[in-house]
């Protein structure tokens, strides 16, 4: 049996031994991530971001990894979570055309925004997520471990 | 000849918490550099690894594979294995994603049969199977590699998660010792999964005789 309750206490001890790092959560990411508490099997998806402190960071642009990538995103998630950020510069819906414009704009919400702080929520069973210098904690207490 | 990642950023008090690249470590490097031209080729745009404790093997892959060609992506339940991790890809140029999380968890809804490459060197040393359920609770060193019974008590959970993660063209690369029972695992995964696995290397290290197996779905008969 996995326990994975006492992530926290360890979390908060060694964030104090370890410097302060680059956070990397981006909304490739979150677009992949589900909750997964026990019994939270519809609705559970896309995490709603809370009080997410964000910085951008440019990354390096390869329009064969975004071409490749986007069968695999869930469109209407990503550009609601984009919003959510602050950043409306997608298309509600998808274009068909994958032009370069498109792709620098797709390029940037997807690998440049970096939430450091804050949580994400469960949309269905509010299960909270801490974001801690940019690393998910998505460990689930015994008891909610399906 | 790629370079085993830098890793002179980590200190000898890090690695009291998390585990220091080893022969196990190596020969999966090893058989991942010996894949590279295959590899490449899948075009993988999805890489997530089990357990990435110092990060080592995910910065590895991501130097084969290009830091730009792939999203990386990895899990351990060891909150300092996630920093460690992180600091690993940023000191050698490689965008990796940790996540605090047990195996697959978070991801196995929208990863559904997604992962181009799929990593794993588990905790696969036999010990005592309080010892086993003890380490992960702690979540600290000790869980990388008290295996529990056969040493198999972590790896047997996500070998029944792996068909429904591995995209049409993925790979599955996990480390495994003898007594783990190479062929029972590889028997166990095309009967039950369709996946066909074969020993990608092996080498004996000290005591420890240590392989590394390579899962893919099975070829449509022609």
């Amino acid at each position: 049996m996995l326990l994975e309750a006492c992530s926290l206490c360890y979390s908060v001890l060694y964030s104090s031994i370890l410097a302060v790092l680059a956070g990397m959560v981006r909304l490739i990411t979150h677009n992949l991530l589900a909750c997964h508490a026990k019994g939270c099997t519809s609705n559970n998806f896309p995490l709603q971001f809370q009080d997410a402190a964000i910085e951008l960071r440019d990354a390096e642009f390869n329009a064969d990894f975004l071409r490749g990538f986007l069968p695999r995103i869930e469109w209407p998630a990503l550009v609601g979570a984009a919003r959510q950020l602050g950043d409306a510069s997608l298309p509600a819906e998808q274009p068909e055309m994958l032009d370069d414009e498109f792709l620098q704009k797709l390029h940037h919400v997807l690998l440049e925004i970096h939430v450091e702080e804050g949580a994400m929520v469960c949309p269905n069973c509010k299960h909270v997520y801490p974001i801690s210098n940019g690393i998910p904690n998505m460990l689930l207490a015994e008891h909610e471990i399906g | 000849m790629i370079p085993t990642p830098d890793l002179s950023h980590l200190k000898s008090a890090d690695f009291e918490h998390v585990y220091e690249p080893a022969e196990d470590t190596f020969i999966l490097l090893d058989a991942l550099e010996e894949d590279a031209n295959d590899l490449r080729d899948l075009q993988p745009r999805t890489c997530l690894e089990i357990g990435s404790g110092s990060g080592c093997v995910t910065a590895f892959l991501g130097s084969i594979l290009g830091s730009a060609s792939s999203l990386y992506l990895t899990t351990d339940i060891n909150p300092y294995a996630c920093k460690c991790t992180k600091t690993t890809g940023a000191q050698n140029k490689v965008p990796i994603e940790p996540l605090l999380a047990s195996l697959a968890s978070p991801f196995r809804r929208r990863l559904r049969r997604s992962v181009d490459i799929l990593l794993f060197n588990p905790p696969y040393v036999p010990t005592e199977s309080d010892e086993a359920d003890s380490a992960q609770q702690h979540a600290d060193i000790a869980g990388a590699w008290a295996g529990g019974r056969d040493g198999m008590v972590l790896t047997d959970i996500l070998l029944e998660q792996v068909e429904s993660l591995l995209s049409p063209t993925g790979r599955f690369y996990l480390v495994a010792v003898k007594q783990n029972d190479i062929k029972g695992i590889c028997q166990r995964m095309l009967e039950r999964h369709g996946l066909q696995g074969e020993v990608a290397l092996q080498r004996r290290a000290g005591r420890e005789h240590l392989f590394v197996l390579r899962f893919r779905r099975q070829q449509p008969a022609t």
